[in-house]
């Protein structure tokens, strides 16, 4: 492939790396935020919602400079991390996929919270007098009748996070190989005399990418409604 | 014996207060009017509601005695409900919706094989499908099975017929009804129509704004005329019979009871069958003397033993009384008069039509 050339394709690759890891990093929290926030009853219900959807208003710089303060080498949760563990999040992939993963919370939340609204409380109370308790009722049928939406939301959020820009310059800088994603690198290109070339190939190659993300998650959707018998 | 005590109230005003045992083999209906708290009660059975105060204990076994603070969950009470709407998996094949409560049972808990209760609602031909492409009555067959399968202690249903057009309803009453006779277990049925409880009840209660009007054989409470049933245009005693014998050439069966014998028109079942009927107050008329030169068929020799007011001002019900059983004949207050009508005074009833609720029976035995 010659349409690209090798840091270019570094770009990419980072990209896909970065929003893979922000995804694999979330799903699970977002899954169990979204459970809480549909059928919890509690105080503050209301401030959490409001919480997980600040990444949607917040600048993303932000967001980045909230991280740095928190996970910085010297913030109260970078510190112990490197200190105990030696884990550095500032300027590395993982500090990436971290700026990217709270960026696009907000999206598979609300995409998992819709799936869970169609899972219906009738099924789970017909589960639980047939004989199957809490987790059970939730893996069985919860769960499978949540799987449009986390997948839904699990695509989506990956597609956002090719192109997440913000809070990963903030918090991850521009480090080619290491935390320049695709948005950072047209960035730089821009930026830097004769890059014209790179930024039009690089942000093509977004471009499709986000698109052939939006088209799948709207085809799981579909087809997964189909298998459940919802037309 | 399933024994029921429940104290609720509801933020909207709406009080439940009752209690009631229920036989441990056969039928128990709740009948009442929609917001009288029927379905309320079967929540609070299996385990999806906790009332204020209450207890409930199924042969010994308490499941839940707020005084105690005792409340088993669902998943241990083991009281498997069908709703009114079917609630099948819809991400699961006809097969796995049926195994998912059998899969659950406990080890060594008795009950029908699952092939035996596929063969029973007629199913079989279904298994591989999804609940999606199922008809409403076939929804509801599946949701029976299911609930039978989980080997539950106490079949609970709420209003399983209410949501299927009267085609489908007659497509599934003779299923609940096989249902029964193969569970041997105690059911607990909330419904507010009445063929229904003709077809299925072994015990009946009926409710009321969160109380308890009365409770027994349905076949002791129809003869009441104290009771909001005796309002209904169809209202009238259940009466169990046995097919004495058939003649084919007048088109004719006898049907015996407690007393006395009627005739109808040619009936399916074999000799020996025993079924029931409902006699509408609405089709007994009485003669002072014995009627004539007339084509009702049947014409019983009774006495009249009480006459009560009926909801309509000038209307009364006559209690009549054939041997042991009591028939009720609705006439109105103008042919008490003209025929100086008074307890003790012996009539003839005219029967003109008697109502049999035979889609619920079961098929008689082979």
């Amino acid at each position: 492939m010659d349409f690209l050339s090798p840091e270019e394709w570094q770009a990419v690759r980072l990209s896909l790396i970065v929003a893979l890891r922000s995804v694999a990093v979330s799903l699970v929290p977002a899954i169990a935020i979204a459970w809480v926030l549909v059928r919890g009853r509690f105080p503050g219900r209301m401030l959490l919602d409001a919480l997980v959807h600040l990444p949607l208003v917040v600048p993303p710089v932000v967001v980045g400079w909230g991280l740095l303060m928190l996970f910085g080498v010297r913030g109260p949760i970078g510190a112990p991390l490197q200190h105990w563990f030696g884990i550095r999040l500032v300027f590395s992939t993982d500090g990436a996929a971290l700026a990217t993963a709270v960026m696009s919370f907000p999206l598979i939340v609300r995409a998992v919270r819709l799936g869970l609204e169609h899972a219906d409380l009738g099924l789970e109370q017909a589960a639980r007098t047939l004989g199957a308790g809490r987790w059970d009722v939730f893996l069985t049928v919860t769960l499978p009748l949540m799987t449009p939406g986390i997948l839904a939301g699990a695509v989506t959020a990956f597609a956002a996070g090719l192109g997440e820009f913000g809070a990963v310059i903030t918090f991850a800088s521009n480090i080619p190989g290491e935390t320049q994603t695709l948005p950072l690198a047209i960035y730089a290109a821009t930026q830097s005399p004769g890059g014209e070339g790179t930024a039009a190939r690089l942000a093509l190659v977004s471009f499709i990418l986000a698109i052939t993300g939006l088209l799948a998650a709207e085809l799981i959707a579909r087809r997964m409604n189909r298998l459940l018998g919802r037309g | 014996m399933l024994s029921v005590a429940l104290q609720h109230a509801f933020p909207g005003g709406f009080a439940l207060d009752l209690a009631f045992e229920a036989p441990s083999e056969g039928v128990t209906v709740l009948f009442g009017p929609s917001g009288c708290g029927k379905s309320t009660v079967l929540a609070a059975v299996a385990g999806l509601l906790r009332p204020d105060h209450g207890r409930v204990a199924l042969d010994g076994a308490v499941l839940l005695d707020t005084a105690a603070r005792i409340a088993l969950p669902p998943e241990a009470r083991r009281c498997a409900t069908v709703f009114q709407d079917a609630r099948l998996f819809p991400h699961m094949s006809v097969d796995s919706n049926l195994r998912y409560g059998l899969r659950r049972a406990p080890r060594g808990a008795a009950g029908p094989a699952f092939e035996e209760v596929v063969a029973l609602l007629g199913i079989g031909h279904l298994l591989g499908r999804r609940p999606a492409g199922l008809s409403g009555g076939e929804r509801q067959r599946v949701a029976l099975g299911r609930a039978l399968l989980a080997r539950p202690r106490l079949l609970l249903m709420d209003e399983p017929l209410a949501a299927l057009d009267s085609g489908r309803r007659a497509e599934v009453l003779p299923f609940l009804a096989r249902l029964r006779d193969a569970a041997r277990l105690p059911i607990l049925y909330v419904t507010h129509a009445l063929d229904e409880v003709d077809a299925l009840a072994d015990h009946l209660v009926l409710l009321r704004e969160g109380r308890i009007l009365a409770h027994g054989r349905p076949e002791d409470l129809t003869a009441r005329t104290d009771l909001p049933l005796a309002a209904r245009r169809d209202a009238g005693v259940l009466l169990p019979v046995c097919v004495l014998g058939h003649d084919p050439h007048g088109g004719i069966t006898r049907l015996g009871f407690p007393g006395g014998e009627l005739v109808t028109s040619l009936r399916p079942e074999a000799p020996g069958s025993v079924m029931r009927l409902r006699l509408r107050a609405r089709d007994v008329a009485v003669a002072t003397e014995e009627p004539r030169n007339i084509s009702t068929r049947n014409i019983l020799p009774v006495r009249l033993v009480a006459i009560a007011p009926a909801a309509e001002a000038r209307e009364v019900f006559l209690h009549l009384a054939i041997g042991p059983t009591i028939i009720l004949a609705r006439v109105t207050q103008d042919s008490v008069e003209r025929l100086g009508l008074a307890p003790g005074r012996d009539l003839w009833a005219l029967i003109k039509a008697v109502t049999f609720d035979h889609a619920g029976l079961p098929e008689p035995r082979r």
